[in-house]
């Protein structure tokens, strides 16, 4: 029996790692960062000296709490930072990592590979200057600097508003928030956002703190272009439709976020439509545990619900690993980390509705608004392959203008080629399609 | 209006039988199991390759390549073929001479090939490594863009009166007094004086219920493309007795193909790492430019390779009014529309001007 492999090392990842060495296994962690901690808890380079406090704000103490426990575990673990998981077979994994490719035998897969930031075009999203919200963050964090002088956060999600204030803290102006969601939003998701009193209490702080601070704050925005040759501003509408423009030197863009499912897909994981997250996931229970053997998702990219469910979550999975593998496992902790996950599920539910997906955005989108950058495929090219060449479902689209086919295979336009193509075909989402996980999940090198 | 021929399959064959029949007078229905064009004929190397062929193909392929030289008259689109050209690489002197032995061959039969050694093939194309004995060059072969041919040949056949289902699967085919019933998965029986049956990898199983049995299996070649490169290869290549087979595209990605993937589900083939890894290495020995390219993305497909790597083109023995088109071999993508040409001269006037004798399914017949 081969180790269990652990891939990504992010709080799911960590958790799950500690789970299973407290079990006595000595599992593979396999992580394309070069140190632990996931992209929430991405720690800088060697030498860098910003304090966790400021990198991380509230949820330091919880970062630095699992960045001490993995770094603890020393060689109780076979650790590979620095290395992609680029496909996955039956019997093998294969890697590309500093020392180049290599092959592993495959043993229980614990995927927890994080997600990303949903993207959606607007005219001039491409230019220099312009940055995923989760983007903008990294910036901060990893390498401590902003991404302007003078920014405008645009999108809607619960990071809208902690980039802004992380930025506003460290020094950057923040030009604008500007949210495409209505105010009126958040208050219908109240309810369900109680059932984590202490992050509905942080998300308010926010907003009120950048409010205490002068900054600007819209609600029911929508983003018409970014202008300039680096940028110089952002044109938007109000929710009364009425042009507005905000000078700015970058813009931090981002729609929530989208979980990363290429390896489950690889995997033979099968897939089901998220209606609230407007994605297909994989196909987990409550604890993980796919239907494809020996396979088990933990944490956003199983399906987002932020660090703290997927800490937990990665814990879950672990257990359901031993379990299967016969080990005893404490039903009474396990039921307990069940009912948090459920809360978890009801608190991420609420954000759905709190900041809820701006379907009509690429409905007045110019024609020639790029929506593939790897191919440059426009919205333009999109609406001719619906409307001429009859694609019968986004990956036919693909195959016909080729959305999807570049270096990112989709990773960053894919979700916004499937909410313009159901809404060009008036389809509900779920009909368009997803565009299918092939190896290589990202690109490796050829010698 | 009742349909007077049934086509399975909307592969590139079926979709230009249809088209071709359709702008014949017929009324045909095509049944795709799938989308059209989806499956081998959308996912393979994209190779519009005369040269290599056996002597018997080069009527059908010539046939074929007037067509490909006319696409955008025959389905408004061209398809992005180009006439690239196409270099078919001998490794040793051994493979040289015997290269250059079926130039010899294939000339009386119009086509014109060159054969050029090492020094002339990197004179050309600089990226060659050194090392190669030689070459044959075929100025009129060319290379397509998978994806589009099937779906164009459908659009056109559509727009010409061709009636067209896909995700409809044919379970069987039932001969009767006056034609056949053909029987869906989703419960339809469509009857219709005569079938196509160019259903590509899932051909064969149907026509052996019919007593039509042609030896063969499932093959699943293994594709891999690179990011967009600076212009490298103005060609498509080949590799004499096997090997690496690669183009690249006009934006710039390097596509090329060798060995095979694996069936992963029914009718859900993937590529294999190793087989990727083999084809990457060959491919960057070939061209080391290569070697500094990253690969994006790894395919494969599932095709229907009979047992002399030959298709089977013709009517049915048992079986008139049935006509068979499959077994492409993996070497089907240059033949493919002028096999729906000749299906739609079968089919209506009972003979062709291509000669397609070698194709009978009578070849396997147990004597």
């Amino acid at each position: 029996m081969s180790a269990p492999i652990v891939v990504g090392a992010g709080p799911a990842g960590i958790s799950a790692a500690l789970t299973l060495v407290e079990a006595g296994l000595r599992p593979l962690v396999i992580d394309e960062a070069a140190r632990a901690g996931g992209q929430i808890f991405r720690r800088p380079p060697p030498g860098f000296v910003r304090p966790p406090a400021k990198l991380y704000g509230a949820d330091a103490g919880a970062g630095v709490r699992l960045h001490k426990a993995f770094d603890a575990l020393g060689d109780r673990i076979d650790y590979r930072p620095d290395t992609l998981v680029w496909s996955i077979e039956p019997e093998t994994i294969h890697l590309q990592g500093p020392a180049g490719r290599d092959r592993l035998d495959r043993g229980p897969l614990l995927l927890a590979t994080g997600a990303t930031d949903r993207l959606l075009p607007v005219e001039g999203w491409t230019k220099p200057g312009v940055f995923s919200l989760g983007g903008s963050q990294v910036a901060l964090k990893a390498q401590g600097c902003a991404i302007g002088r003078r920014v405008v956060f645009c999108g809607t999600g619960p990071l809208l508003y902690l980039v802004a204030y992380q930025y506003a803290k460290a020094g950057a102006k923040v030009a604008a928030v500007l949210d495409t969601s209505k105010f009126a939003d958040s208050v219908r998701a109240l309810p369900l956002l109680a059932a984590d009193p202490a992050k509905l209490v942080r998300g308010v702080y926010y907003l009120a703190w950048l409010r205490a601070h002068g900054v600007p704050i819209h609600y029911g925005v929508r983003p018409v272009s970014v202008h300039g040759e680096a940028v110089t501003g952002l044109t938007w509408r109000d929710a009364g439709r009425r042009l507005n423009e905000t000078s700015c030197d970058a813009v931090a863009m981002g729609y929530g976020l989208r979980s990363e499912t290429q390896l489950a897909d690889l995997a033979g994981v099968p897939f089901r439509f998220d209606a609230g997250r407007r994605q297909y996931l994989p196909e987990t229970d409550q604890d993980g545990r796919s239907p494809a053997a020996a396979v088990y998702l933990a944490g956003d990219g199983a399906a987002v619900r932020g660090a703290a469910a997927a800490e937990t979550a990665g814990r879950l999975a672990a257990l359901a690993l031993l379990a299967d593998l016969g080990h005893r496992v404490d039903t009474a902790e396990r039921d307990a980390l069940r009912a948090r996950m459920n809360r978890f599920e009801r608190f991420a539910r609420g954000l759905d509705v709190a900041f809820p997906f701006p379907v009509d955005l690429l409905d007045g989108a110019a024609d020639d608004t790029l929506l593939c950058r790897c191919e440059a495929v426009t919205v333009g090219t999109m609406r001719h392959a619906v409307a001429d060449l009859g694609a019968e479902e986004v990956n036919r689209a693909k195959a016909f203008v080729r959305p999807g086919m570049g270096r990112c295979q989709g990773r960053m336009c894919g979700l916004a080629a499937s909410e313009l193509y159901a809404r060009l075909r008036g389809l509900p989402l779920d009909q368009a399609g997803r565009l299918r996980g092939q190896a290589p999940v990202k690109p490796i090198p050829m010698a | 209006m009742s349909p007077d021929i049934v086509i399975i399959g909307g592969g590139l064959v079926g979709s230009s039988a249809a088209l071709h029949l359709a702008r014949a007078g017929r009324r045909p229905l095509l049944l795709e199991a799938g989308r059209v064009g989806g499956a081998a004929s959308g996912v393979n190397f994209g190779g519009v390759r005369i040269q290599g062929r056996a002597l018997f193909e080069l009527p059908l392929a010539l046939r074929a390549r007037a067509i490909w030289e006319n696409l955008v008259e025959i389905v408004g689109t061209d398809c992005e073929y180009r006439r690239s050209g196409h270099l078919r690489l001998a490794r040793t002197p051994a493979d040289l001479a015997a290269v250059a032995a079926y130039a010899d061959q294939v000339r009386p039969a119009g086509l014109d090939l060159e054969v050029i050694d090492g020094t002339e093939i990197r004179r050309r194309h600089p990226a060659f490594a050194p090392g190669l004995a030689g070459a044959t060059w075929s100025a009129g072969d060319g290379q397509a863009n998978p994806r589009l041919a099937g779906p164009a040949f459908a659009r056109a056949a559509r727009a010409a009166g061709a009636e067209i289902r896909d995700n409809t699967r044919v379970l069987a085919i039932e001969p009767g007094a006056r034609g056949f019933t053909v029987v869906t998965a989703d419960g339809q029986r469509v009857a219709a004086p005569q079938v196509i049956l160019s259903a590509g990898a899932w051909a064969r199983d149907l026509a052996a219920t019919l007593g039509d049995v042609a030896p063969g299996r499932a093959i699943y070649p293994n594709m891999v493309v690179t990011e967009p490169l600076a212009p490298l290869l103005s060609c498509s290549l080949g590799t004499y007795g096997g090997g690496v087979y690669l183009r690249q595209v006009e934006r710039g990605n390097v596509v090329f193909g060798m060995g095979r993937g694996r069936l992963a589900a029914p009718d859900r083939a993937v590529p294999l790492a190793d087989t990727s890894i083999a084809a990457m290495a060959e491919a960057a020995r070939l061209l080391p430019a290569l070697a500094h390219a990253h690969v994006i993305r790894t395919w494969t497909g599932i095709e229907g390779e009979l047992a002399d790597d030959q298709p089977v083109i013709g009517e049915s023995p048992g079986h008139p009014g049935l006509f068979h088109a499959f077994g492409l071999s993996g070497h089907g993508f240059q033949l493919a529309p002028a096999i729906g040409a000749v299906l739609c001269e079968l089919a209506t006037t009972g003979t062709t001007s291509t000669p397609i004798g070698a194709f009978s399914i009578t070849r396997f017949a147990v004597t």
